[in-house]
């Protein structure tokens, strides 16, 4: 098992830059999960650490060795596809023993590793098969076996689940974690589902545009977003965000309407600052529906018109209207709303997050 | 129900309409292969017949038995340009299969300054009748002296051949997900192993059909030949059916029994090698 270590990576084609310089460790054992929107670089970024795409400056190290111009099959990685990539003229077997047939591996070690792989993924019935006569979810699996066969390194995934159904993901999503716990090594995971890389992974990388926006735990990544980009894209339904201006220890919107600056950041803004203020669905809630998690001096109430329901069984998401604008709210307990309704809605502004309108930078202290 | 009934009865009708369709059709294309066959068996009287004569009164196979029976007793040397034929043919084939594979490849996989003008390039080529460059042809095989050669029509044949086989293969190649050789890459093969080991194995059948082309191209190509060559030392059996026209004359029952000699091959190849050309290979490989 091994370290990866990015220095300065940079990826160039002609003259567009796709990545630009960027920085990050990733631990022994570590999962890894690179999320962004697509054409952020995250792809590209895991392409590059597998050595499929050729590398336009910087430095990638894996287990502390320096493999920028290394062929994949000298790096020690494996990867699933998100195509899964199976070689369709071999039997699952064949599949999963490829790469040690290539490398010349006794008949009797590869069997062994073979069937402790499949054994592991539950593939025992399905080794005569070919891939087209298996199910998406057994085509997954069979590619990762191929993957753990090799007893790699560093594993990749990229988005290895966007081809699966709703129901399979969430399942698929279970094994890997499993699997992981299992097998113990170091992965780095690509996919643009946030869900997905909040559940699996030990660390976030959020990407946007060849650029790190921010690395942390899910915790860190949820609860202290860096940047307006990382609050919008983390979380679902994404956090409330709307540009307000400082004006007398209030925030005031756009359309007129005007919150209190919440306390913590009276230090860090001063009057005429242009700011985006953000609220997560969480902490914006009819009152008595939701879960206070700060100060009661920090919740504010204010009345407002109900536009759109939309139960979900356990809680309902309720859009309601503040300064003509549609701001999401969690209503926890639900009873039921409908549109036109008046509610009076909680803000819990100790949660509230305040970015530079300018910089898209966090102004939390 | 009437509904049902109705419509049960108009799929009927359709589908005994499709049928009588496709036979009609299928007589049209094997009508004339049916035709050679059957003059080859009668006398040259009952081919010429107006009104033809379909069902033939006389069935014999003399036109074959005079054929084998070398010069001079109505035979034509047909072992020697039944030699020349699969020379040059197989010779060319494989040449432009081989050069296909890394052009098609190389158009498929790579991107290059200028791919899509060399591509047309090649395209434009075909656009061209191999009877407007055989004169031309002539003149330059004449100063090279390579007329009435094998290596002369082998060069022309793979100089016809490789344009197309580019294409086609080029076409094959793409349908192989790029995916599987960058996974067989990250397995541990190199570049070339990758190619062997997967991606040739998935084009296989596709390759294959592009070699029946090619072979079937230069085993029927006959303006070319009739031009390039002049002797037992390189005619091949297309050019041989001249044999059979005299100043006044043409042997049509022998021409036919020729043609058959031609076309039994060609047959069995096609026949062959069709079988391996399993479709759908390449499904399951990538998506569900």
């Amino acid at each position: 098992m091994a370290t990866v270590s990015l220095k300065k990576l940079t990826k160039r084609y002609g003259t567009m830059e796709i990545v630009h310089g960027i920085d990050l460790d990733v631990g022994d054992r570590e999962f890894i999960a690179l999320v962004g929107p697509s054409g952020c670089g995250k792809s590209t970024t895991l392409r590059m650490i597998a050595g499929l795409e050729e590398i336009s400056g910087g430095t990638i190290e894996i287990g502390e060795r320096v493999v920028n111009d290394l062929p994949p099959r000298s790096r020690n990685i494996s990867m699933v596809f998100q195509s899964y990539a199976l070689y369709p003229h071999m039997t699952v077997r064949e599949n999963l023993g490829f790469s040690l047939k290539i490398a010349g591996v006794a008949k009797e070690e590869t069997d062994r590793r073979v069937a402790e792989a499949s054994a592991i993924l539950g593939l025992d019935a399905l080794l005569e098969r070919r891939p087209s006569q298996l199910s998406g979810g057994q085509r997954q699996r069979v590619a990762m076996g191929r993957a753990i066969v090799r007893d790699p390194d560093v594993f990749l995934f990229d988005e290895p689940l966007s081809n699966l159904d709703a129901k399979l993901r969430t399942q698929m999503r279970t094994e890997i974690k499993k699997l992981h716990a299992k097998v113990k090594s170091t992965v780095i995971y690509v996919t643009h589902d946030q869900v997905e890389a909040m559940t699996l992974a030990d660390r976030i990388v959020i990407m946007r545009e060849g650029y790190i926006e921010q690395v942390g735990t899910p915790d860190e990544v949820f609860k202290r977003p860096a940047t307006r980009f990382v609050a919008g894209f983390i979380g679902s339904p994404p956090m409330n965000l709307h540009e307000a201006t400082v004006a007398d220890g209030r925030l005031v919107f756009s359309g007129g309407g005007s919150l209190p600056l919440p306390g913590r950041f009276k230090a860090t803004v001063s009057a005429g600052d242009k700011v985006v203020f953000g609220l997560r669905p969480d902490d914006l809630y009819p009152v008595g529906h939701g879960l206070q998690s700060g100060d009661a001096a920090d919740v504010h109430e204010l009345e407002l018109p109900v536009t759109v329901t939309e139960p979900l069984g356990n809680e309902t998401l309720v859009f309601s209207e503040f300064d003509g604008r549609d701001w999401v709210s969690r209503m926890l307990n639900p009873k039921p709303l409908k549109a036109g309704d008046r509610v009076a809605m909680s803000f819990d502004l100790s949660q509230a997050h305040l970015f530079s309108a300018e910089t898209g930078k966090s102004l939390r202290t | 129900m009437d509904a049902n009934a109705s419509a049960r009865l108009k799929r009927r009708i359709a589908t005994v309409a499709h049928r009588v369709g496709l036979f009609l059709a299928m007589l049209v294309i094997c009508l004339p292969g049916l035709w050679i066959v059957l003059s080859s068996l009668r006398p040259t009287v009952e081919i010429m017949a107006k009104p033809p004569v379909w069902i033939p009164q006389q069935v014999s196979f003399d036109a074959y038995v005079a054929m084998f029976s070398g010069v001079g007793k109505g035979g034509i040397p047909v072992l020697d340009y039944f030699r020349n034929s699969l020379i040059i043919s197989i010779t060319s084939t494989v040449i432009a299969i081989a050069i296909g594979m890394a052009g098609g490849y190389a158009f498929a996989r790579h991107r290059f300054r200028g791919k899509s003008a060399m591509f047309l390039g090649l395209m434009l080529t075909r656009t061209v009748p191999g009877i407007a460059l055989s004169l031309p042809l002539f003149f330059v095989y004449a100063k090279l002296d390579i007329i009435d050669t094998h290596f002369g029509l082998i060069l022309a044949y793979v100089a016809l051949n490789v344009p197309f086989t580019i294409w086609l293969i080029d076409g094959f190649f793409r349908q192989v997900p790029k995916d599987l050789a960058e996974a067989a890459q990250i397995d541990g093969c190199t570049r070339w192993q990758a190619f062997w080991q997967v991606e040739f194995p998935l084009a296989g059948p596709g390759i294959a059909s592009s070699g029946i082309f090619a072979f079937l191209t230069s085993w029927n190509e006959f303006a070319l030949a009739s031009q390039l060559t002049r002797s037992i030392n390189s005619k091949t059996l297309p050019v041989g059916l001249l044999d059979y026209t005299a100043e006044f004359t043409i042997d049509w029952r022998g021409m036919c029994a020729l043609a058959v000699v031609m076309i039994v091959p060609a047959l069995l190849l096609t026949f062959i090698v069709q079988k391996h050309l399993v479709g759908g290979l390449t499904s399951g490989a990538v998506k569900g």
